[in-house]
Formats: C-alpha cells, structure tokens, sequence
C-alpha cells in the first residue's frame, strides 16, 4: 500500500512540478521537500496539493480521506514536510479506520 | 467547460425550486438536494436527498458530482431554516438545528465546493444572508446571528479562495412570500417592510436578478460582497 501511496504523491508532484518555479525535489525521494522551511510549496500551493492528493488517495483506496485536520495541522513535525512523511501520514490514516470507506 | 454544472441546496420548494427551474431554462445541468423527497421533476435537473449538515453525506454527494459530471461550475448554497421566536422562549435544540443548516451547511458545501471548483481554476458560490442582519430584528436572534455568520464567512472565503479563481458572494434577501415567514404576525412584516427603502416583498426574481449578476463570467472581479434587496444597506 504504502508504494501505491508514494506514486500517487509522485503523480500530483509531477503535475505541479509542471507549474513550479522551485520544484518538488522528485529526484530526492522519500526526502523530498514539500511544506515548511525547506518545502517549495507556498501554503495556497499546499491547499491545492492536499487536495489533488486526498482526490487521489481517495479513487484508489475508495475511501474519503481528510488530511488536513487538527491533529495533522497540529503536529509538530508537519506530516506535510516531505514526500515520505506525507506517505506515513496517509497510510496510517488509512490502516487507522480514519480515512471512512465511500 | 462548454455547459455549467449549477448545484443548488434547498431545492424542495420555494426559491430553491425556483432556481431550479430558472438555472435550466438557462441551459444549466443543475444538481440540487433536499432532506426529503421532491414531488416533482424536470428534465436536466438532478435531485439528492441530503442533509446539508450531514458531512458524510455532503461528501457523498461531491463524489457523485465529481464522477458524473467532473466538476461544479456554481454552488447557490439556498437551504436554510428559520425559527422566529423571543429568545427567552427559544429551545436550544430549535438554535443547534438552525446552526447546523444554516452555517455548517453552507460551511461544508464550501469546503467540498471549493476543491471541486479549484480542478478547472473557475467557481462561483453565492449564500443565503438576510436583511434581519442588519436590521437587528426582533425574534429573529438566532436565525439573524446564523445569517451573519454566513457574511463572514463570505468575505473571508472570497480572501482564501480568490488564489483558485473562485468567487464567494452573498444575497441578503428581505422577506419573500415562503414558508420560511408563514408564522409572522401580518403586523410584524408590515411593519418591516415599512423600513425598507422600497416597500414591497421581495420576488424570487429579485432574488435570481442578484445571483445571475454574481454568476455572470464578466463578474470575476467581485468577490466577497454582499448585496440586499429592497434597498436595506
């Protein structure tokens, strides 16, 4: 699972990269950069990233999953920061029953 | 995007079905919902039961939108329920259910809305105010108190989602001839009308008049206002 999840980050990053000035470091894998002080994304571009995600994750896995709550945006390492923790994040909320089947 | 998806809450009746029948004459495919079921149909007109404040539910029906159609081009975020009482005599149950309908509804069809709307970088949502904002009407402390929170969350909703190309404004109607005012006392309503700038009640069309203007594409400058009728200010 955790793969699938990680190509469908690597998708929506692909399609930003298309529009990004200072891209999402693809190359740097699990490291790479996304929200925070070293992310390329501002936080306009992080609404819209979370969203492409959570519209991803949600046809693959057919569940509706909300990524950006209080405890996501509350943490304080950002589940946000980079592609691998992004991944943990959605996976968990996945194994943990949060993200709801429909 | 050659046809505009229109999604309506609150389309049972009253100016809801009107918008209805107004967006497909228009050549709208319009999607609309209701918590109960419709009497009626009509051909390019889509119908959900839903309980706006249902989030659940509110989310199942973006997901069908999304896989029928692809995207959502307007939302008229109509539903709302009104309970005119003295404060005093007001139930709590009465003020959780016009919070619920009135501004989490409007909240979550927002939310959804929004990431609908922001795919095509184009969306235009109209809400439901009132001119008892305003005015301060007497007996109409948590409706109005609902309704102002709709304002506010207009206006900031036009700051957050100006960056996907989505406008948010709002309609503050005066009273229209609905169920929604079947309960006031004649003399109530005289007398409101009587401080309107033009006395008369309000007609649907008045109401469809505004949000054509907030739906026009020449109107993407005009985001996060809020216009009532009858020249109440």
């Amino acid at each position: 699972m955790k793969q699938k999840i990680l190509d469908l980050i690597l998708q929506v990053s692909d399609e930003f990269n298309e529009q990004l000035e200072n891209k999402i470091a693809i190359e740097k894998g699990l490291d790479a950069p996304v929200y925070g002080r070293e992310g390329v994304l501002d936080s306009l571009g992080l609404v819209s990233f979370i969203i492409a995600v959570e519209q991803l994750v949600g046809d693959e896995f057919q569940v509706t999953v909300t990524l950006a709550d209080e405890k996501a945006l509350s943490q304080q390492n950002s589940p946000f920061r980079t592609i691998g923790s992004l991944a943990d994040y959605i996976e968990q909320l996945i194994e943990d029953g949060t993200a709801k089947s429909g | 995007m050659d046809k505009s998806i229109t999604l309506i809450t609150g389309t049972r009746k009253g100016i809801g079905k009107f918008l209805v029948e107004h967006y497909v004459k228009q050549g709208h495919i319009v999607v609309g919902c209701s918590r109960s079921a419709i009497d009626w149909s009509m051909d390019g007109y889509d119908h959900h039961i839903v309980d706006v404040a249902d989030e659940a539910a509110v989310i199942k029906l973006f997901a069908a939108i999304k896989s029928k159609y692809g995207f959502v081009t307007n939302l008229i975020n109509n539903a709302g329920i009104a309970s005119m009482n003295h404060v005093v005599l007001t139930p709590f149950s009465t003020a959780q259910k016009i919070l619920n309908t009135n501004v989490l509804g409007t909240f979550l069809f927002c939310r959804e809305g929004a990431k609908l709307m922001q795919r095509n970088h184009f969306g235009r949502i109209i809400n439901f105010s009132t001119i008892a904002v305003p005015l301060h009407l007497e007996g109409e402390s948590i409706y109005a108190a609902s309704k102002a929170a709709v304002a506010s969350l207009t206006q900031i909703l036009a700051q957050e989602l100006s960056g996907f190309g989505i406008t948010v404004n709002a309609i503050g109607p005066t009273p229209l001839q609905t169920d929604l005012i079947r309960a006031v006392p004649v003399d109530k309503i005289q007398k409101l009308l009587a401080r309107q700038a033009i006395s008369r009640f309000g007609e649907f069309r008045d109401v469809s008049n505004v949000i054509d203007f907030f739906l026009r594409p020449e109107s993407d400058f005009v985001t996060g206002q809020l216009i009532y009728l009858g020249g109440i200010s």
